[in-house]
């Protein structure tokens, strides 16, 4: 586990904007009467979009607002390690430094951030940038990947090489927005290169569209459409029209 | 050669994204067809369909998904039943579920409603981690465009008044494990609780509800439209149906792909990922299964077929599906000596030997890497990752244990080499991997 907490310094209050109160009304409209507990993650992420980090104020606030004790919140906060609980750069990047990410190498993608942004944790000197250190995000056939938080989103950019960030660390320090995903040549996780599944067109035409009558139906509920051949019902289920109990 | 899956029986055709994944793109491909027969025919025919298709749960386990959903209670009593589909996917070397939720959302979508039926749910959450954003805000675009069309809501033409709302984490691997994440889904810490009670008696706010993984939802649909034993006709005797793998590592062309299951490990890496880097007498071990299962060197990696009971012979398993690829130039004390850093990192803190097993076995193979160790302290870490395993709440403390259990197991002789070398003063093995 990871040791977390608070940041020696803190600001006064805390309050959502305008457009945050709309993200809460929506997220807490998920859960049933009296489990508005429940919220606490999407509420402090909110907050944490809203302030670009999650200050003790946010806590007592997210606390108050879901009827929850504060020591609870404090706990959700410093349990999950995407809240920021210090204030970080405009933007953050997150360098994906588990096995499969490393085998293809994060290690580079490292250096390039401690070349340019400094230490880890560390927020660069002009407010722009920090980096961490995280730990599998899920994108490993697009490795090495980082995933850039700021204002704006949490992108994926994937298939990465020192000269790559580098090259996405520039526009962003321009004010600018790189397009997110694979940096090389290819779409998504498929395999680079000519194509070797999903080639077949008859998926594509909508002739998966067309009524289909259920094989193994048991009933004559399933009266889509006409059938070509019918195949032997390997179960006979005592299911009728309407549910089956 | 082995009969490589045609493209007809794949049934995420949108798995890399090159199509819409709006609903009309998505029922030209065939989802939503059919789904008020499936559910006219009763939730008792469904459960015995997913029965019979030998479909097992995809998150990792592998316990038989049909037999899951009969756990429920037969009847609603004064507590409403609950779906939840874990969609935090975070086991290293897994990405399956990311590129069905942004690419194919409809099917899961479908699948959520067809489940909660079967389980007589009329409320389903997604938990999706909280890292996959773009993914969450997909979901939530094709679950409103499920509303608009009446296919899901309180009305809605299929007759079982349904909601489905998406719920986030926010950065923890321990709330994919299922009671962790009813934990986390009803705002507190992700820890595990004990079992019994099991979920399907007392799980999200102590009421019945079954967790299941996106995959193991989101086939379900394409199930029940072409037949169960269309979807048992691949792989072998109880390890049916087709699989997405995720490829990653050493390999020229890493992806996901759906083949079915069962398919040898080399034909998968050679076909679709495009084989090792440098030939596949370049391969030094494979993770067949995403980061907790142990690996096999490359003489099981031959002729090992990708499926839950061939995997368990060759005492590793099939997981997630998450094959990690090294070659020759791999450092693997430091490979798993990295697992093992994750491992600690996501300990949840709950459990004693998990929390200081994993910590500990981290620092020792770090000082293992290096040398600086002895063969007698193999053994002690050997002894204390059995210490760990089966002694925690959950499973978190085998997974930590089991890739280094694997290590020992098939490269004691790189590390004693190493520890030979230390002791001696002459420079340890440095390979291009660990060189960074």
């Amino acid at each position: 586990m990871s040791v977390r907490r608070l940041h020696a310094e803190q600001p006064e209050s805390f309050a959502f904007s305008k457009d945050s109160e709309k993200l809460v009304k929506f997220w807490l409209g998920k859960y049933p009467k009296g489990r508005e507990a429940s919220a606490v993650i999407p509420l402090l992420w909110i907050a944490q979009k809203q302030e670009g980090w999650v200050s003790e104020p946010a806590i007592r606030h997210v606390a108050d607002r879901l009827g929850m004790p504060h020591i609870r919140v404090l706990e959700v906060a410093t349990f999950y390690t995407q809240f920021n609980l210090a204030p970080a750069g405009e933007h953050l990047i997150q360098v994906c430094g588990t096995t499969p990410c490393w085998l293809r190498g994060a290690g580079e993608l490292k250096k390039v951030c401690e070349s340019r942004i400094g230490p880890k944790g560390q927020v660069s000197a002009d407010g722009k940038f920090s980096w961490v250190e995280v730990e599998c995000l899920g994108a490993c056939a697009n490795a090495p990947m980082v995933q850039i938080s700021n204002r704006h989103g949490d992108d994926y950019y994937e298939d990465l090489t020192a000269e790559s960030l580098n090259a996405i660390l520039d526009v962003l320090a321009r004010g600018e927005t790189p397009a997110p995903g694979p940096q090389s040549d290819r779409k998504t996780s498929e395999p680079a290169g000519e194509a070797v599944t999903l080639t077949d067109k008859s998926l594509y035409d909508g002739s998966r569209a067309k009524p289909v009558k259920l094989p193994h139906a048991a009933s004559p509920a399933a009266e889509a459409a006409p059938v070509k051949k019918a195949r032997p019902s390997a179960k006979k289920a005592p299911a009728k029209k309407g549910g089956g109990e | 050669m082995t009969q490589l899956l045609q493209d007809k029986d794949r049934i995420f055709t949108n798995l890399y994204g090159r199509h819409d994944w709006r609903l009309e793109a998505a029922k030209q491909r065939g989802a939503w067809n059919g789904t008020k027969a499936m559910l006219d025919q009763g939730r008792d025919w469904i459960i015995e369909q997913v029965k019979a298709s030998g479909l097992r749960g995809r998150g990792g386990a592998g316990f038989p998904t049909g037999l899951k959903w009969s756990f429920m209670p037969k009847t609603v009593g004064e507590r409403p039943h609950y779906l939840v589909v874990n969609a935090d996917e975070s086991e290293p070397g897994t990405c399956k579920d990311r590129e069905m939720m942004r690419h194919d959302p409809h099917l899961l979508v479908e699948g959520c409603l067809v489940a909660s039926f079967a389980m007589q749910a009329h409320a389903c959450y997604i938990y999706i981690r909280g890292e996959y954003v773009l993914e969450r805000q997909r979901l939530e675009a094709a679950i409103r465009e499920a509303y608009e069309a009446n296919l899901i809501g309180q009305k809605n033409v299929h007759g079982w008044p349904f909601d489905l709302y998406v719920h986030h984490g926010a950065g923890a691997y321990i709330c994919g494990e299922e009671t962790a994440l009813l934990e986390s889904l009803e705002g507190k810490k992700g820890q595990p609780r004990l079992k019994p009670p099991f979920p399907a008696n007392a799980g999200l706010y102590g009421c019945p509800t079954t967790v299941n993984n996106v995959e193991s939802i989101a086939v379900v649909p394409t199930i029940l439209r072409r037949g169960a034993d269309w979807f048992a006709g691949f792989g072998r005797k109880g390890n049916a149906g087709t699989k997405v793998y995720s490829i990653s590592g050493h390999v020229n062309r890493p992806c996901n792909v759906e083949e079915a299951m069962s398919i040898p490990l080399k034909t998968l890496i050679e076909h679709h990922a495009g084989g090792v880097r440098g030939g596949w007498d370049n391969l030094k071990a494979v993770i067949p299964g995403g980061s907790s299962v142990p690996l096999i060197p490359k003489d099981v990696c031959d002729d090992v077929l990708m499926d839950f009971d061939a995997l368990r012979d060759v005492k590793s398993g099939l997981g997630t599906a998450a094959v990690i690829v090294m070659d020759q130039s791999t450092d693997v004390v430091r490979a798993i000596a990295r697992i093992s850093y994750f491992y600690k990192h996501e300990s949840c803190g709950q459990c004693t030997p998990c929390r200081e097993g994993t910590g500990w076995m981290w620092r020792v193979l770090e000082r293992m890497a290096r040398g600086e160790s002895s063969t007698e302290e193999i053994d002690l870490l050997l002894d204390v990752a059995s210490q760990v395993e089966g002694h925690t709440i959950c499973a978190l403390g085998d997974a930590a244990a089991w890739p280094v259990q694997g290590l020992i197991r098939h490269f004691r002789h790189e590390i004693e080499e190493r520890i030979d070398r230390y002791r001696a003063g002459k420079p340890v093995l440095v390979s291009a991997v660990a060189a960074e």
